[in-house]
């Protein structure tokens, strides 16, 4: 099953890559970060000689063999350089979500034991400072960005510039060393240790080697035709294991040119200068971009919008059909030419995606209106499916087979099977090797065989050989009345709407359902400018009486649409409040990859939750916040509950 | 501890206080029959951030007015660089090495973040308005050249994101940001800011914070600041001048002010006969 191909190329290992890399394609931009509003750029041969300086610096700080290196900070070049040199080192690499307060960010580097840390910047480095009261595993922190550091002690603390400047010049001593050290990594080796977010519990270390990462990225990479043209753009945490696999693993695989956005707030800004052409992006990404598009064209002149309005509707009947390669008649084909040149070309260059061959989403279900959206502008908008413990890929939709509701088949070498209780498996060579310092649930995950529970509920679709993914299989219940409870469904369908951004439902063992929503400040703020209607900030705009009738009229559509699906009918939703502050990954209530964390949401908002059961018409609560540097404060909020109106099941079925 | 004007000192946190930049002797200042300030002494030393607090109308902005040069006490020296400055006008001030943000933003508002921190560099350019125009030869490579200086100022202000947004469409925070952002392009020896927080939610006052102390670490900027946010001032400033009525009733550390009686009887309001 272990494709044996690559270790006779000895391309197993990431510093093999890049030696690949220097030799085949030496001269062609590697690495790209604006800096001073000017995109500089780094070859292959000139990001080795980095690479080689910050081996040598680690090096001679006394990194030793099967260390780990924990990396904080934003997408820069030198970030990721730092994980190869790592590597090169024989230690291992474990960034972490820069934006983890202290308390987090002490957990990991004390279950992985981190010696050494490298930080992005100041307020990096101020969290680790933080943490050495309680971990004493770090001894030293290495910084990239010098600025407010002067007056730190640095008797436990370099500069990256410093500590390859050391490098270099300790060459002639260390050179020999680094080289053996490069020559015995193995393909088995760990090539990255990631921290997973885990909507349950603490977050866990999954160990990929660097056949997992090799043998993945080589399958994807094969699968939609990557080259070493490619040009991706690298925002998504250093932490995310997509984020390691585009930037890192596929890129070094191919030869691709990764680049670096100025900061997290110019991203739309470089995505347009820069036009990749390989993209990926969460669902929630997707949304936003057609919200401001839609606020944008409201805004906009008659002309102008009467035109969007006309081809869009042309562009939503042929355009994907126009992107499978399906026949369309000529006529048809005629307008859309039109309209590409009026409308579709550029909102895909406003949207920075005029060069995209491939884009992706995946981690949540996207609006079938959204995903449809994007594919009738010619955007090759694929869905994928995959997990950390999978090095991201398990399927993928082929070109011309691409659709909303299913993720697609596996990739080349990826098995999967669905379990007894509809839960999906999947074994691959991208297979995690482990949960660090933790057996059991490795063990529960992962069978002798390499089968993993990826947690997920799904079946694959006879017709099309394509698997379908209902709901996290945890979250599948029963209510108290025996029908099936599947949250995530009816959350979807909520979230579809552009001025839901998030919802919880809750039901499972009670005898109907509630739910608690967030409502989309940019959607509903702009709502509230055209209207004059005037708030002071989220929670005084949430409260708004219209826009409960509007969230309410939005329920009661989803609630005749669930009404329709034999097997969930239970789930309408009988009573909602809206929050009263947005669920928040720094409260605990999201993962930092924005995924809801239900028990966590159900303790803390115990409180609305009888309420909205015990028939109410309004809750008094106040809920602890944590602000951005980690204090806490507290808010309070007197919230209206409504009741929704739901479809009689029981009663159809007896009539029918 | 008492120092002589060409002492200096390591602070605490390890930054060098050097000998006085400048100095204000007794300084009286009037507006008609009203006397703005009123027989006013103190200095401003090399790579200190010098806070002026005071209730309302105590002459603060007057105060920095006179720093600035822009009003010219009636009695009274002030001193600069060792010399006694005569009469000046507002460029000669900025050639000085003086700059300033206004307690009312006064930015262009048309013009882009860009164009405005570009008009801070104004006193370091050298070619003419034409060869400007042209674009052309040496005018050329000073913008360039310009362009650099403000671009890593953009960068230290963390202010990418907003380089080419017309200021007029900009929040209040960035304005103020933006504001600094020209000052600090002139780079002055000396950074008058006229209330720098006014208006400023809790975290806007914190990452305004933080640029000021940076300014003064990176630079070596001398600051001179007006402030109304008490707690931002003890823990920003090096020394503080109390104003009252036009009357300085305190100047020391932080902690001096803090335990002097007659402060707390300006904040905490005793009557004035």
């Amino acid at each position: 099953m272990t494709g044996t191909q690559n270790q006779v190329d000895d391309l197993i290992s990431i510093p093999a890559l890049l030696a690949r890399n220097v030799r085949d394609f030496g001269d062609q931009d590697a690495f790209r970060e604006k800096e001073f509003g000017i995109w500089q750029s780094w070859t292959w041969s000139e990001v080795a000689e980095e690479i080689e300086a910050m081996a040598l610096g680690l090096a001679g700080l006394g990194l030793a063999k099967g260390d780990h290196v924990a990396i904080i900070g934003r997408n820069r070049p030198k970030l990721y350089w730092a994980m190869v040199a790592a590597e090169k080192c024989g230690a291992i690499p474990v960034p972490l979500y820069q934006d983890a307060v202290a308390e987090e960010m002490a957990y990991v580097l004390e279950h992985c034991g981190a010696r050494f840390v490298i930080c992005g910047d100041q307020e990096q480095v101020d969290k680790v400072i933080e943490c050495q009261e309680k971990v004493s595993s770090v001894e030293h922190v290495v910084y990239y960005d010098p600025r407010g550091l002067r007056k730190y002690d640095h008797s436990k603390m370099t500069s990256l510039e410093g500590m390859m400047a050391s490098g270099r010049a300790a060459e002639a001593s260390l050179r020999a060393d680094l080289k053996a050290r490069e020559a015995a990594l193995t393909y088995d080796d760990t090539c990255v240790m990631l921290y997973t977010s885990g909507t349950t519990g603490r977050p866990k270390g999954v160990v990929l080697s660097n056949r997992n990462i090799i043998e993945a990225s080589k399958a994807s990479s094969e699968f939609d035709s990557l080259t070493h043209d490619e040009q991706i753009l690298a925002y998504l945490p250093m932490a995310w294991v997509g984020d390691f696999i585009f930037s890192v693993g596929q890129s070094f695989w191919n030869g691709f040119c990764v680049n670096c956005p100025e900061r997290a707030m110019t991203m739309y800004e470089n995505l347009h200068e820069i036009g990749p052409t390989y993209f990926f992006a969460p669902p929630r990404y997707f949304e936003e971009r057609i919200t401001i598009l839609t606020i944008r064209m409201e805004d906009a002149g008659r002309l102008k919008r009467n035109m969007f309005k006309y081809f869009m509707a042309h562009a939503r009947e042929v355009g994907p059909d126009i992107l499978d390669g399906k026949p369309v008649g000529g006529w048809d084909r005629f307008k859309y030419w039109l309209g590409n040149i009026c409308v579709y070309g550029p909102l895909r260059s406003r949207a920075g995606m005029s060069h995209v061959r491939v884009a992706y989403t995946a981690g949540e279900a996207i609006g079938p209106e959204i995903f449809d959206f994007w594919r009738s502008l010619g955007i090759n908008l694929k869905q994928l499916y995959g997990q950390t413990e999978a090095s991201v890929f398990i399927t993928n939709q082929p070109d011309s087979e691409v659709r909303s509701d299913t993720v697609g088949v596996p990739i080349p070498g990826v098995e999967i099977k669905i379990g007894d209780n509809g839960e999906v498996y999947y074994r691959s060579p991208g297979t995690f090797v482990e949960y660090y310092k933790n057996p059991e649930s490795t063990a529960s995950t992962k069978d002798p065989e390499g089968w993993v529970a990826t947690g997920d509920a799904g079946f694959i679709e006879e017709s099309s050989g394509h698997l379908r993914i209902i709901d996290r299989a945890k979250d599948v219940a029963k209510l108290s009345t025996g029908q099936m409870f599947a949250p995530k469904y009816v959350e979807n369908k909520l979230k579809f709407y552009p001025n839901i951004l998030e919802a919880v439902v809750i039901g499972a063992g009670r005898d109907h359902c509630c739910a608690m929503v967030n409502i989309d400040l940019t959607a509903v703020g702009n709502w509230a400018e055209r209207n004059n209607i005037a708030y002071g900030s989220y929670q005084e705009l949430a409260a708004h009486p219209q826009v409960y009738q509007t969230v309410q009229e939005h329920i009661e559509e989803v609630n005749r649409s669930v009404a329709q699906d034999e097997m969930l009918n239970g789930c309408q939703i009988h009573r909602f409040l809206v929050l009263h502050k947005q669920l928040d990954a720094d409260d605990g209530e999201l993962t930092r990859t924005m995924k809801v964390r239900r028990a966590v949401i159900n303790d803390k908002f115990g409180d609305l939750v009888d309420a909205l059961y015990d028939g109410s018409k309004e809750i008094y609560t106040e809920t602890e916040v944590t602000y951005e540097d980690g204090r806490k404060g507290k808010i309070t909020a007197t919230l209206e509950i409504r009741d929704a109106a739901v479809q009689p099941v029981g009663q159809r079925m007896a009539a029918e | 501890m008492v120092l002589d004007t060409g002492d200096s000192y390591v602070t605490a946190d390890g930054r060098t206080i050097g000998g006085v930049l400048m100095e204000m002797k007794n300084i009286t200042l009037k507006f008609g029959g009203v006397t703005a300030i009123k027989d006013i002494s103190f200095d401003i030393r090399e790579g200190e951030i010098r806070a002026i607090i005071g209730p309302n109308g105590a002459g603060k902005s007057s105060m920095l007015n006179v720093i600035s040069g822009f009003y010219k006490p009636q009695e009274g020296e002030v001193w600069f660089r060792g010399a006694v400055r005569g009469p000046v006008k507002p460029f000669q001030v900025a050639q000085e090495g003086i700059a300033r943000t206004f307690q009312n933003i006064a930015l262009f508002e048309g013009m882009s973040v860009l164009d405005n921190i570009m008009t801070g560099r104004l006193t370091h350019m050298k070619t003419n308005m034409v060869a400007q125009a042209m674009w052309w030869g040496a005018a050329e490579k000073e913008e360039n050249e310009n362009r650099e200086k403000v671009e890593r100022i953009i960068d230290f202000l963390e202010i990418q994101a907003i380089r080419k947004t017309p200021v007029g469409r900009l929040p209040y925070g960035l304005k103020k940001r933006v504001e600094l952002a020209r000052a600090l392009a002139a780079e002055p020896m000396l950074l008058l800011l006229d209330e720098p927080m006014a208006g400023m939610n809790v975290e806007e006052k914190e990452d305004m914070s933080r640029f000021i102390l940076d300014v003064n670490d990176e630079f070596g900027t001398t600051i001179a600041l007006i402030e109304h946010d008490m707690g931002v001032v003890m823990d920003l400033s090096d020394r503080v001048v109390v104003m009252d009525y036009g009357k300085k009733i305190g100047d020391g550390t932080p902690d001096e002010v803090r335990s002097n009686q007659a402060v707390i009887d300006a904040y905490l309001g005793v009557s004035h006969d």
